[in-house]
């Protein structure tokens, strides 16, 4: 190798490495994103957090998903909203790998294939999921569900071995603030109203510390003030993680989309429209579904 | 996350936030275990080998027997406890795995039988029964007590982790779970009765003479194995204690509560069900080769279906999830069993019936439920 291509590699390197640091600066979270390539690292330089292309699902003949595709950017908040049976809960089977799609394909950043991994690999890479009806572990305290969501080894032995560090306990006690149920800690979970369960769950997906977030319903069962907090704390994630809302009250996605992002329609498991909220409420298809034809 | 120093930390464990933990056992519990180590390994002994038989102090052999074989039981129901109680899984065939542990023992005690046997062979009395000339495959090292003892351990461990590994794999669970687990230990008694089988057919083995050459029917001899049973029932417990205790402990709660949350928190359950699962096998098969030579006999009945069910009512009967309940569960029905068989002995299994019953309707939380209910209402009336 002669000498000025060694230099004009160098050149090219930091130029790349200005490049990819520009980017993280621009997504305005943390080293998270556009980073160099890790094995089983996602890779977000793309700018895609997820995609799902010509996904179809069928159940005994009836098409859960039908060709569904889907693009969900980094550090975006995107809600999506359809009627009943639009295969909303399936889509997020697929993503988190609890359903195994008949055809198409699902990656997370641009290089790893979702279809290949199991449910907990998924989850390890940094997906995490509410599920609709608030899943928490009853008997334990709100601090154990929380402690077991820590990010840390998730094998049996070092389980078995495991000792909460200052730096643990201080992030149980941050999460703890921010669902408010600092009071609660050693309450058993079982015993939480519903929505403070929906709280307690959201605060294990944080715990976790995932890069995309899968929401299904998560204000169901709450009172208007906790649906408030809850917008709020999902936008103050927003652009630090990308997040997926699957909810039914509108009002709720008016204040998270605030006007201006992007919300998708599915119906009959594919995209039916895709736009602010204003525009597809006023999408005359979009009506029709709601409507009943 | 950025760093934050220890100070805030210490500050919220103070405030309450933090569960005491890092402890086996509280001071109080520490006593009663070493009271019970006392109990078992001196106390027994001296008031059975030392005070003399017309004493009103002295402990009758049948009592030290009776106690013995308990203590066998609430080993297993102690394992029970952690696949059940802990991590939601009913296996309804644990008694295989106390069986097998008990014929790993047991051909070790045929083989010590020598020449002492009714046909005076060197051969197990059932094989020159059936004519057979040599021992078959599977006892070619029966007469090496440690090659037993790890025979012990070894195969119903790797029957479970196998059995184990499929259902788990498959994501078989609950009652399907269990009648699986109920029809791997009838099959096994089906293939134990048989003759060709080469563990002595439906009589299983019986007429122990001696262990490690010393008379097996001394007292001293018995003493022996009851301390090292109490000993062992201890030890497992104090293990259990320790595991439950773990973060490992609180992901087999969590398994029980919500696995779909544990698989998408990034835990892979099967890890976890197959080491507990395995680990309570094996205790299983423990108590198995202490309860043998302690019996006298080991026959396929234990792979029974009721001998399984039994050990599940035990554990249910003294309350789940507790560690100590399946233990004083354990006493509590053999015991009640023991007397009611010597006074009633028609209506055991209707008694054993109506407390099942009992107990699922009126005590969900067991035997240890009713102290808790009775110690709280106590608490209240005092407040």
């Amino acid at each position: 190798m002669t000498p000025d291509l060694m230099e004009s590699m160098h050149e090219v390197r930091a130029r790349h490495e200005a490049r990819l640091a520009r980017q993280a600066g621009e997504s305005g979270g943390d080293a998270a994103f556009g980073r160099l390539l890790h094995a089983g690292q996602p890779d977000f330089t793309q700018g895609v957090a997820l995609y799902l292309d010509d996904i179809t699902v069928s159940f005994d003949g009836f098409r859960a998903l039908n060709q569904l595709s889907l693009a969900i950017n980094v550090g975006e908040l995107r809600c999506i909203i359809g009627p009943n049976g639009a295969g909303k809960t399936t889509m997020m089977d697929v993503i988190t790998g609890k359903t195994r799609p008949d055809a198409g394909k699902a990656s997370f950043g641009s290089t790893i294939d979702l279809l290949r991994l199991r449910e907990n690999e998924i989850a390890q890479i940094g997906i995490g999921r509410k599920f609709q009806k608030p899943t928490v572990y009853e008997q334990l305290s709100v601090f154990e569900n929380l402690e077991l969501a820590l990010k840390a080894d998730r094998r049996a032995r070092a389980s078995l071995f495991h000792r909460l560090s200052g730096e643990q306990l201080d992030r149980i006690g941050e999460i703890l603030t921010l669902i408010h149920l600092k009071g609660e800690a050693q309450r058993t979970a079982g015993l939480l109203s519903h929505g403070q369960k929906q709280w307690l769950e959201i605060g294990m997906l944080l715990m976790q510390d995932p890069k995309l977030l899968l929401l299904d319903e998560p204000v169901a069962g709450m009172t208007d003030e906790e649906t408030e907090r809850t917008a709020e704390l999902f936008l103050s994630l927003e652009g630090r993680h990308s997040l997926v809302v699957v909810e039914h009250d509108m009002k709720f996605v008016d204040q998270l989309t605030e006007g201006r992002k992007k919300v998708t329609v599915l119906h009959e498991g594919s995209v039916l429209a895709e736009g602010r909220l204003s525009e597809v409420q006023a999408n005359e298809k979009v009506v029709e579904v709601y409507l009943g034809r | 996350m950025s760093a934050v120093p220890m100070t805030s930390s210490s500050s919220m464990s103070s405030s309450g936030l933090t569960p005491r933990r890092g402890l086996l056992l509280g001071p109080a519990g520490w006593s009663a275990v070493m009271g019970a180590v006392l109990a078992v390994a001196v106390l027994v002994p001296v008031l059975n080998l030392m005070v003399p038989a017309g004493s009103a102090l002295h402990l009758s052999d049948y009592a030290v027997a009776l106690v013995g074989k308990i203590m066998c039981y609430a080993i297993c129901a102690l394992a029970m406890d952690l696949i059940w109680g802990y991590t939601g899984i009913l296996s309804l065939g644990h008694g295989l795995f106390f069986a097998l542990g008990g014929y790993g023992m047991g051909m070790y005690l045929m083989r010590q039988i020598g020449r002492d046997g009714n046909y005076k062979s060197d051969l197990p009395d059932f094989m020159v029964f059936l004519d057979w000339k040599e021992l078959p495959w599977a006892w070619t090292f029966s007469d090496s007590f440690l090659f037993q003892m790890a025979m012990v351990v070894l195969v119903p461990g790797l029957l479970a982790l196998v059995f184990g590994f499929f259902a788990f794999r498959s994501r078989i669970k609950g009652v399907y779970f269990s009648i699986i687990t109920q029809a791997m230990t009838f099959a096994a008694m089906l293939l134990f009765f048989r003759n060709e089988t080469g563990f002595g057919g439906n009589n299983g083995f019986t007429d122990f003479k001696r262990i490690l050459g010393v008379p097996i029917a001394l007292p001293e001899t018995r003493m022996v194995l009851f301390v090292l049973t109490g000993l062992t029932l201890i030890g497992c417990y104090l293990m259990a204690r320790w595991i439950v205790h773990s973060k490992f402990g609180r992901v087999l709660q969590a398994i029980r509560d919500a696995e779909s949350r544990v698989m998408f928190t990034g835990y892979d359950p099967l890890a976890y069900k197959l080491a507990i699962w395995t680990l309570s096998a094996v205790m299983c098969a423990v108590a198995g080769a202490l309860y043998v030579p302690q019996v006298g006999i080991i026959n396929p009945g234990e792979m029974s279906a009721a001998a399984s069910i039994e050990i599940a009512i035990w554990a249910a009967v003294g309350g789940r999830a507790t560690l100590i309940g399946p233990i004083l569960g354990a006493f509590f029905v053999n015991g009640a069993k023991s007397w009611f068989t010597q006074v009633f002995p028609e209506f055991w299994l209707y008694f054993l019936g109506a407390l099942f019953i009992a107990v699922t309707l009126f005590l969900p939380q067991g035997i240890v439920g009713l102290f808790d209910k009775f110690s709280s209402k106590k608490k209240e009336t005092r407040a």
